[in-house]
């Protein structure tokens, strides 16, 4: 049974289709990558699958509660990093940790923060500001923001943005634990080489639509840009 | 339980925020004060027309200082991205609306505080006990309807200028009450409506809508 099921969903900004009709699957465990390009939507299928954002149409189930009746609910399942970090500069590493984490109803959560800021190598950090951290480190604390409740699902939108190699082997090794763990996970990428390695399938987003997706066993990265390049060539016709 | 525990949370946070950046609070502060001290120097003050004139100023520096706050209260929020974090969490949207009330009340609050004895001087005018319920009435009204027209405003370009334009005329009827209240300190009046209980009366319902309508307005 798909522990993240999205079926039909659209989504339009003022008249313009951004989503036309997604349909797509996540088990227990299962690492899906998805690729577009630029204003595909990704970020938008990302925002309503976190409750960020309401659907025009289709339906959105985590463990078979709808996120949009069962919001409340379906934000604990939720663990969501994006592409920019979105911290309180005012507070410290762990400062904003703590709170996040008592938003979450986290137990013994402080122990639980500095647990984490060790995970994400940013322990010796953890009393000074966000805005004293560098982009790679802030992103690497929202990281740590995104697993303090444990959730189930996580969503990680270009969580590769600004994070240096060290960065990148951390967020593969939390990929894999949370895999292990049994947690679903739906990341978007521009780096095909990232999406093939992080992940356990790989699905394509364009014009709307989840137009192409294949497990990655066996997928060389070649082929994946091949594909990438094939289902992204424009198609548009030239005026005389 | 846990809402009480969310409310206290933002609270908190927010006011940790506050007392790092000092934003909000000095540019409050200043304002109202440079508001007493220009309104002191216009007016040709004497015995028999103060009572007319200082209640005035003073709701005068309350309401625009406030409304320089409110106008922070979720822009920032919005402006950082940080507010799309905070509708991520579990958290009833009523907390959100209660913490960020319960802040501006604070911020406002401190801001009074300091202008009270400033005014009480400029104006020469004493301070009485009565003025506390009347001042915390009129600031209750004044930061329920600031805090959702804010949140409202902040999803705005224009906020700066969309905040007092939707603000000014719904808190009109709290504003004038305030005023007629503090005059009828400084010179009883006969006959008076109960200028408090109005306040009263407006700030239930202010706060009851702004409480059931937060939601709607916050979320995308």
């Amino acid at each position: 049974m798909s522990y993240l099921s999205i079926k039909g969903l659209k989504k339009s900004y003022t008249f313009k289709p951004i989503l036309r009709g997604v349909d797509l699957d996540l088990c227990r465990g299962e690492r899906v990558a998805l690729l577009g390009a630029n204003g595909t939507g990704k970020t938008t299928l990302l925002r309503i699958l976190a409750g960020l954002t309401k659907p025009d149409a289709g339906s959105v189930t985590i463990n078979g509660m709808d996120i949009v009746h069962d919001a409340l609910q379906a934000r604990y399942r939720v663990g969501f990093v994006a592409h920019q970090p979105y911290l309180y500069d005012e507070l410290t590493a762990l400062e904003n940790l703590v709170f996040f984490g008592r938003m979450y109803n986290v137990n013994e959560v402080h122990e639980r923060a500095v647990a984490l800021l060790n995970k994400v190598g940013l322990a010796r950090r953890a009393r000074e500001r966000v805005s004293a951290l560098s982009h790679g480190q802030a992103q690497r604390l929202s990281l740590a923001r995104a697993l303090l409740h444990s959730p189930p699902l996580l969503l990680l939108d270009e969580p590769d943005t600004g994070l240096d190699e060290g960065g990148n082997e951390l967020l593969a090794d939390i990929l894999n634990e949370h895999s292990e763990r049994g947690g679903a996970t739906l990341f978007t990428t521009h780096n095909l080489e990232h999406a093939l390695s992080w992940s356990d399938r790989i699905a394509i987003l364009h014009a709307g639509r989840i137009v192409y997706t294949r497990e990655t066993e066996g997928l060389e990265l070649e082929d994946l840009q091949e594909t990438y390049r094939e289902v992204l060539r424009p198609r548009t016709k030239v005026l005389s | 339980m846990i809402f009480l525990k969310q409310v206290l949370t933002i609270l908190w946070k927010d006011i940790r925020c506050e007392l790092r950046s000092k934003q909000t609070w000095t540019g409050m502060g200043l304002f109202a004060l440079l508001v007493l001290v220009i309104f002191n120097f216009a007016f040709d003050l004497r015995v028999d027309n103060k009572a007319a004139i200082a209640p005035g100023v003073l709701w005068v520096a309350f309401v625009f200082a406030s409304l320089l706050g409110l106008g922070r209260t979720i822009a920032a929020e919005r402006e950082k991205g940080s507010l799309d974090r905070l509708l991520l969490c579990p958290v009833d949207r009523k907390a959100i609306y209660l913490a960020k009330l319960l802040g501006n009340l604070l911020f406002i609050g401190v801001v009074e505080i300091v202008a009270l004895p400033i005014f009480a001087a400029l104006f020469d005018v004493p301070l009485f006990g009565a003025l506390l319920p009347i001042v915390l009435f009129g600031t209750v009204g004044i930061a329920a309807v600031g805090t959702l027209f804010s949140a409202m405003a902040a999803a705005t370009q224009a906020r700066e200028l969309l905040l007092p334009v939707l603000v000014f005329p719904l808190i009109v009827p709290v504003v004038i009450s305030a005023v007629r209240a503090t005059g009828t300190l400084m010179v009883p009046a006969a006959n008076e409506p109960p200028w408090l209980g109005l306040m009263a009366a407006f700030d239930i319902i202010f706060l009851s809508a702004s409480m059931l309508t937060f939601e709607y307005v916050i979320e995308e």
